[in-house]
Parts: structure tokens; sequence; C-alpha cells
């Protein structure tokens, strides 16, 4: 069955579509930056940026702050919304619980191919930006400046971009699990993708809110930067380790919550 | 083959099926007829657990479901509320990542199966365009194709000739006839009355939720105790056989008689000609208008309804 369904996402001509999207946004800023040589000052967002102009093989880094804010949710959302809901407007949802294909099973073999397209989205960005960087800046992989100050060789580098390109691939889960959640309430895939944008935007509006500190917390969005303290020297593990563990709460109640609602519906599409 | 005690939906407080007692043996034609909106496709989805009911038991071979569906539904080819398929990708694409999501679908037979599947639906030389190029037909016979993959022992299809011309319609009833010969029990559901008369052996009928009737289709063809007689001489036979005359149409009579070899004696014998003679039997569409009402596609004005 996981196999069937990763058959089917690599089938669909929008997985590459979004992928190639995802990757062409990165692309453009590089080319801006690179024919302008106006970088934002350091400390601005997103981050990075500036620090790219000096050093191409810092431009992955950029590329995922450049992607995280509304790019890769939205395309997380729009896949994993359309992961049970899409089934069911198409009709095809009957056929495969009739097949037969448990529907705990079936659930588990959305999540995973969701899993497994995050996985290749985020990939994909941290590649193609890393060639992209080393082709239009000067580019030192071996002396790469961390944020501290301090330098980092190119297998500290390497690694560190590894550990982002996981930070921000699990960040992307909870709006995953949220988007999949909405997917077994309702038939349209449109309806729960824009559910999870809007659980979304409404995290990030309250993460920059003073007078909602008391739930800050508990955002969704909250830690979604702390991938950026991996560049520190030595690195702050503080805000990732809240973060993985916000985004491992958040999909296990989504989840949890998905599964109740599927495995005890009526399916009427 | 399938067994029902008491079963009973609602969705919301709407009341969709009400204690419904079906009883399908195994190597039946199974037709269930019924109005639009009488609760057929609920019925279906409920032997196939797709959906759970509010009160009843369901037994399909002998198990029950939805609790034991794993067992049931690999022997179970179905056709829920018109085919449906992956639009951009191909009738056998569709066909092999279907056979490749559950449990039976051996990979080394998929495309001799797949094959054989859409030679009997007569699809055995379509090409690789997308589903979203075919016609209406061509999707249905595509998921009849689907519901045979595995040789299944219990077929249950709702509206199975849904968007087939006449010489399709045609096609499948001798599929069907086919397949049950083979020993395949077929169930079906219908708004249609030739295709249910011409294909079942048996017949429930379902209105506004209640199975109110459920018999060997045979028995339901009763004669009425009159005979149809159509003469030349048809004054003559009126006042030969005055008051037994129930109708006239023409050279039509419609008789009380209940052997219609005695009465062609009398007629013949009184010198008169007849062209035809007939024992008058109930038709099915004469035993469904009978005990149903009108479908809920139909909204009256509420003082217009008894």
């Amino acid at each position: 069955m996981i196999a069937v369904e990763l058959g089917k996402l690599a089938r669909r001509p929008r997985t590459w579509l979004s992928i190639g999207l995802l990757c062409a946004l990165p692309v453009l800023v590089a080319v801006f930056l690179a024919v302008t040589e106006l970088g934002p000052g350091p400390g601005e967002q997103p981050a990075f940026l500036s620090a790219v102009l000096s050093n191409g093989a810092l431009f992955p880094a950029a590329a995922l702050a450049i992607v995280l804010p509304i790019f890769l949710p939205v395309a997380v959302a729009v896949v994993a919304g359309d992961a049970v809901a899409g089934e069911a407007s198409g009709g095809t949802l009957r056929y495969l619980l009739l097949r037969p294909v448990a529907r705990t099973r079936l659930l588990a073999a959305k999540l995973l191919s969701l899993v497994a397209f995050v996985l290749a989205g985020v990939v994909a960005v941290a590649v193609t930006s890393f060639i992209v960087g080393v082709a239009l800046f000067p580019s030192e992989p071996a002396a790469v400046t961390s944020v501290s100050g301090v330098t980092l060789t190119a297998s500290e580098l390497a690694a560190r971009i590894a550990g982002a390109v996981f930070y921000v691939a699990v960040s992307m889960l909870g709006v995953g699990a949220i988007a999949l959640f909405l997917s077994t309430v309702t038939d349209s895939p449109l309806a729960a993708a824009l559910g999870a944008l809007a659980a979304l935007v409404t995290s990030q509006v309250l993460v920059t809110l003073d007078a909602a500190g008391a739930v800050r917390p508990y955002l969704p969005t909250r830690y979604w930067l702390a991938w950026i303290d991996l560049f520190r020297d030595p690195i702050l593990w503080r805000d990732i380790d809240r973060g993985l563990g916000l985004q491992a709460v958040y999909v296990a109640v989504f989840l949890a919550m998905a599964w109740a609602n599927f495995a005890t519906k009526d399916i009427k599409s | 083959m399938i067994t029902t005690s008491g079963l009973t939906k609602r969705y919301g407080g709407v009341l969709v099926l009400d204690a419904v007692d079906l009883s399908v043996q195994e190597g039946d034609r199974y037709g269930v007829l019924g109005p639009n909106g009488s609760g057929k496709t609920t019925l279906i989805r409920l032997l196939l657990g797709l959906v759970y009911a509010t009160s009843g038991d369901i037994r399909v071979m002998g198990q029950p479901v939805p609790r034991r569906l794993n067992t049931v539904l690999p022997e179970i080819g179905a056709l829920v509320e018109g085919p449906a398929a992956y639009e951009h990708l191909s009738g056998r694409v569709n066909l092999a990542l279907l056979d490749a999501a559950g449990p039976g679908g051996v990979r080394r037979t998929r495309n001799s199966r797949i094959a054989a599947a859409l030679d009997r639906v007569g699809l055995a030389g379509i090409d690789n365009r997308p589903v979203k190029a075919y016609s209406m037909g061509m999707r249905q016979r595509l998921g009849l194709a689907a519901a045979l993959l595995r040789t299944p022992r219990l077929l249950i299809l709702d509206e199975p000739t849904n968007g087939l011309d006449p010489q399709g319609i045609r096609e499948i009833r001798d599929l069907l006839h086919d397949l049950n010969a083979a020993g395949t029990t077929v169930f079906i559901s219908s708004h249609l009355l030739p295709e249910v008369e011409q294909l079942c052996t048996r017949v429930g009928i379902v209105d506004q939720g209640r199975l109110i009737l459920q018999s060997d289709l045979a028995a339901l063809h009763t004669p009425t105790g009159r005979v149809i007689v159509a003469t030349p001489d048809a004054d003559q036979a009126a006042v030969l056989l005055d008051g037994r005359v129930d109708q006239r149409t023409g050279d039509r009579l419609l008789v009380r008689e209940t052997d219609p070899a005695a009465l062609n004696a009398r007629l013949v014998g009184a010198g008169l000609r007849v062209t035809q003679i007939v024992a008058e039997h109930l038709s099915l569409e004469d035993v469904v208008l009978a005990v149903t009402r009108p479908g809920s596609d139909r909204v009256d004005r509420p003082d217009d309804r008894s």
C-alpha cells in the first residue's frame, strides 16, 4: 500500500510542479541578488541572505529561510489536504476501502507519502540552492563563517545544513498533520488545505503579538526558525529541542484525531 | 450469501433504512428495485462496510459485517454509485494500482488478470489514454473490470448498466448471466424494471427505506384471473360473455375467467373468430407500482400528497 501511495504521488504532475516551484523561488532571489549585489543588512530577514553575497556555499540555509514561511507550508497543506479528501471527492476512496485496504493502513500510507513529499521538497531546495549559490556567488565551502563568527569546515557546514533540512522537514509535519486531519473531516481537498493554512496564519500572527505571550510556546510556528541556531557556535539546542518536541505533540494529537475520525466515519462519497 | 436482520440506518435524524431483513442465497441473481432515494445505495454501502449500521445485523458469506470485513471483501467485486478512477492515469494503470493496493493481488498474474477483465467487459483494445478522455460507458465498463479483477464469489453492483447504450446493456446482462452460471452470486440494485426483470431470479423492492417485498421473480408473475381475448367479432363476444367482460378496447376484451382453453372453446363453439387468447399475468411493473410511492425526487405540494 505504501508503495502504491508513493507511486501515485510520483505520477502526479502536481507533485513535481510544486517541488519545481519551491526550488525556483530561491533561484529567483539568487539571480536578483547576484545581479544587483544589494543584500539585506546583517540580521535582517530572510536569514543568511546578507552572508550569501560573500560566500555562496551558505545559500542553502538562506533558501530554506526563504521558502519556510509561506511556500513550503502551502505545498505541504495542499498535498496533505488532498490525501483523503481528494480520494473522497474523486470517488476512489470507496474503491480503495473495498479493495480492501484497512482504514488505519490507508491513513498510515498517506502519512508516509506526505513525509516523503516533504523530505523530497526540502532536500531538492537544499541541493538546487547549493548549486546555484556556488555558481552565482564567490564561494569557499571550506571556510564559512557561522552566525557567531567562528569559521566552519566544509564537513561541519554539510552536517549543519543536513540538520537544518531535517529540522525544517519536521517543522512541516505539524501543518501536515492538521491538514491530514481536516482531510478526513471534509470531502473537499481545498477546504482541508485552506483550513490548515488558516491555522498556520493564525499561529504566525499570534507569535508576533506580545498580548498572546501566554500561548506563544504552544503555537506550531513558534520554533520554526530555531534551525538558525544550528549555525551558531556552539549550537544552541534549547529551541531546537523544544521545536522538535512541539511538532511531535502536534503530529501525535492531530494524527490521533484523524484516525479516530476516519476509522469510524460513514463513507458517503 | 447475504443476510440482514433488522438493519436500520439513520443519517443524523433521518431514517434512511428501516428494519431491513434481506436474504440472498448463494447462486441467486438478486435485484433490489426501488425509486430514487429509497435507500438502495445506502443498503449496498452497509453491506460493504462503507457506512456503519445504526442497529441490526449483517452477515455476508456467513461472516459478521463490518467486524470481519477483511475476510469478506477480498471475495466481493463491487460497483458503488458509479465507477471512479484516477483521471490522469490510463485504465490499465488504474486497475494495476487498485490491484496492488490490497491483499490477494498477486503481481505475477496481474497483467494477465487485467487483460482478462478488460476483455470480459469489452475493453480489450483499450489504449493508454487517460481516464479523463473516456466516455461514460467506458468508465462504467472499467468499473466493472475492476470488480471482476480477482474472480469474486459475490458481485454487488449498484446500477451496473448506468451510462451504457442498449447494446452495452445487453452485453453486460449476458456477462452477468455467464458469471452467475459459473457460480458467482450476483446482487444488483436498479431503478430500471426491465433490467431487473430480464436479469434476476429474485427481487426485493425497497421503498422509503423499507424492504416491502422480497420474492422469487416467477412468483410475482401470478395470473390475475383474467384472460385477454382479441377477436374481430368483439361485439358478439361481448354479448355472449355478458357480465364477465371487465374492459373493452377496440377488439380486445378483458374477460374474468381462469381457463383460457375453456373460454376459447366456448367462443369458437359459438362461431366467433379468435386471433389471440392468453391468461393475464401481473407484470413486475404492476407489482412495483402497487407497493411503492413516488420517489424522493418528486416533490409535491403538501396538500397533493395523501
